[in-house]
């Protein structure tokens, strides 16, 4: 796997026994010990994930706010310093480039966190669409490491850790202050439906930060947790994968993500005469979430069956839920056949889908 | 390192078989299947009274990760299987030679077994 990038942690991993796969380019530790053991762990006490590979990008200048509500389907106006939002950032047609976290740090001063597979293309949309509006854009993927601390018991894990008063820091607000003596932005933020953190730090630092959580946690439980249980836990929670619920081909109003576009917060942004449209003549696809009752596990492609045993749809995500013990995942299918009994064949088996509204699983994350 | 028992027979698509002796055999898969599967979620197996011959798909075994089809090492048919797996399939993790055993097999032909890899043989395959 010499051909991948490491982040900071990549030997922290070895060391701790992970087991490392390409993911998007980059060798990363998909599991530690057991993919289902890491997802119960998060849900029951806390999980230490290194997401390092993701990107960051700075975004400065006078325009800054503008031309990010122009190039965001969200509305970025709605930030205030130590305020975070998620937005997805679409093509013209509504399809969706990336999505991403938008942190403001300041008037001018934004801060975008964006997929680790993305990183290139965002970039290079990002410059593009930027002519005319004063803005400076930086790549700071490489100086940044990114570990999140996710579970009931993340809070105090962290406390230990820092003179940062947690419990002033909202769902989706942010602070900057020091972790273990490494200088963060403490980010009340996470892709699991727990409450936690996700700490951005200088990419020298990861070690010595990781070193500190997981001395810090033994007594609450913490365990190492790699990407395979971070997958499960996100779709457990409903969210999104960009590849997956969401794609070029797949707008935020088709994957059930309306709530992220503001067509009237005042200004015109790329990607909303599709998105209106789509609204005004309703979508022609929509992303269910199904369980099925069984453990089979209903993988991504599978084509998804009508009444009439015809083809409506596909899977685009599907795991076993650890807590649920069954098969859990969300499909693609025509907005006709959402309402209908589906179904899909697992090597001759007919296996109905139920319809679930997500999460799968009660959720205890603090509240916006 | 993967645990191989000296004393089971081995086949290059990583079962295992070990002989009792009086004409039965018990079969399942490697440690070094297991791991390399990770979790196992689901473990489909053939009925009792199902007839197999050597190399045929007897099943599949699911992870997390991926559905594999199960080969069986020898030919026979299916005295018993192990109905544990139906609801504790992770079982062929924590234990692939003994709890997570998947077939108890009539052998057809009892020398199948000598054509089999011996535990050195399967060492250096999976070295």
């Amino acid at each position: 796997m010499s051909d991948l990038k490491r982040t900071p942690l990549r030997d922290f991993h070895a060391k701790h026994g992970a087991r490392l796969v390409d993911f998007a380019g980059w060798e990363m530790p998909v599991q530690y010990r057991s993919i289902l053991e890491e997802h119960k762990a998060v849900r029951r006490s806390a999980g230490l994930f290194d997401v390092s590979h993701m990107g960051e990008v700075d975004v400065r200048g006078p325009d800054a706010q503008r031309f990010l509500n122009r190039i965001v389907t969200n509305d970025v106006a709605k930030l205030f310093p130590g305020r975070v939002l998620y937005s997805p950032m679409c093509y013209p047609n509504g399809g969706v480039v990336d999505d991403l976290l938008v942190y403001m740090r300041a008037p001018e001063d934004y801060f975008l966190c964006i997929n680790a597979g993305n990183i290139d293309k965002d970039l290079a949309w990002i410059h593009e669409q930027a002519a005319g509006f004063s803005v400076t854009i930086t790549d700071r993927s490489a100086d940044y490491a990114l570990l999140a601390i996710q579970g009931p018991n993340a809070v105090a894990i962290v406390q230990a850790l820092t003179g940062a008063k947690l419990d002033r820091i909202g769902y989706y607000h942010f602070a900057e202050g020091t972790v273990a003596g490494v200088q963060c932005i403490i980010s009340r933020t996470g892709y699991t439906g727990e409450d936690g953190f996700e700490l951005y730090h200088a990419a020298g630092n990861a070690v010595a930060l990781a070193e500190a959580i997981v001395q810090a946690g033994a007594v609450h439980g913490l365990e190492l947790t790699g990407l395979g249980a971070r997958d499960s836990l996100r779709l457990e929670a409903g969210y999104p994968l960009y590849g997956h619920e969401i794609t070029a081909d797949i707008s935020p109003l088709t994957a059930g993500l309306g709530w992220t576009v503001k067509l009237d917060k005042g200004e015109d942004f790329i990607g909303r005469d599709a998105l209106l449209a789509e609204k005004t003549n309703g979508s022609a696809n929509k992303v269910v979430f199904f369980k099925t009752g069984d453990r089979r596990i209903v993988r991504a492609d599978t084509p998804v069956l009508g009444p009439d045993g015809g083809v409506v749809g596909k899977v685009v995500s599907g795991t076993l839920s650890p807590i649920l013990n069954e098969a859990i995942g969300s499909a693609l299918v025509t907005a006709a056949a959402a309402t209908l009994p589906l179904s899909v064949d697992i090597r001759g088996t007919s296996i109905n889908l139920q319809l679930v509204k997500p999460p799968f699983v009660q959720l205890k994350k603090s509240s916006t | 390192m993967s645990n191989v028992p000296a004393d089971l027979r081995y086949a290059k698509s990583h079962e295992w078989v070990k002989p009792a002796g009086d004409g039965t055999a018990t079969v399942g898969i490697t440690d070094y299947a297991q791991n390399s599967l990770g979790d196992i979620t689901y473990v489909q197996l053939p009925k009792v009274g199902a007839t197999l011959s050597a190399g045929q798909v007897f099943g599949v075994v699911e992870s997390v990760k991926a559905a594999s089809d199960l080969y069986s090492p020898v030919s026979g048919t299916v005295i018993e299987v192990n109905a544990v797996l139906d609801s504790a399939p992770e079982t062929v993790n924590s234990s692939a030679y003994e709890g997570g055993w998947m077939l108890k097999l009539k052998l057809s032909d009892p020398s199948g077994v000598d054509a089999l890899m011996d535990a050195a043989a399967y060492e250096k395959q999976i070295a």
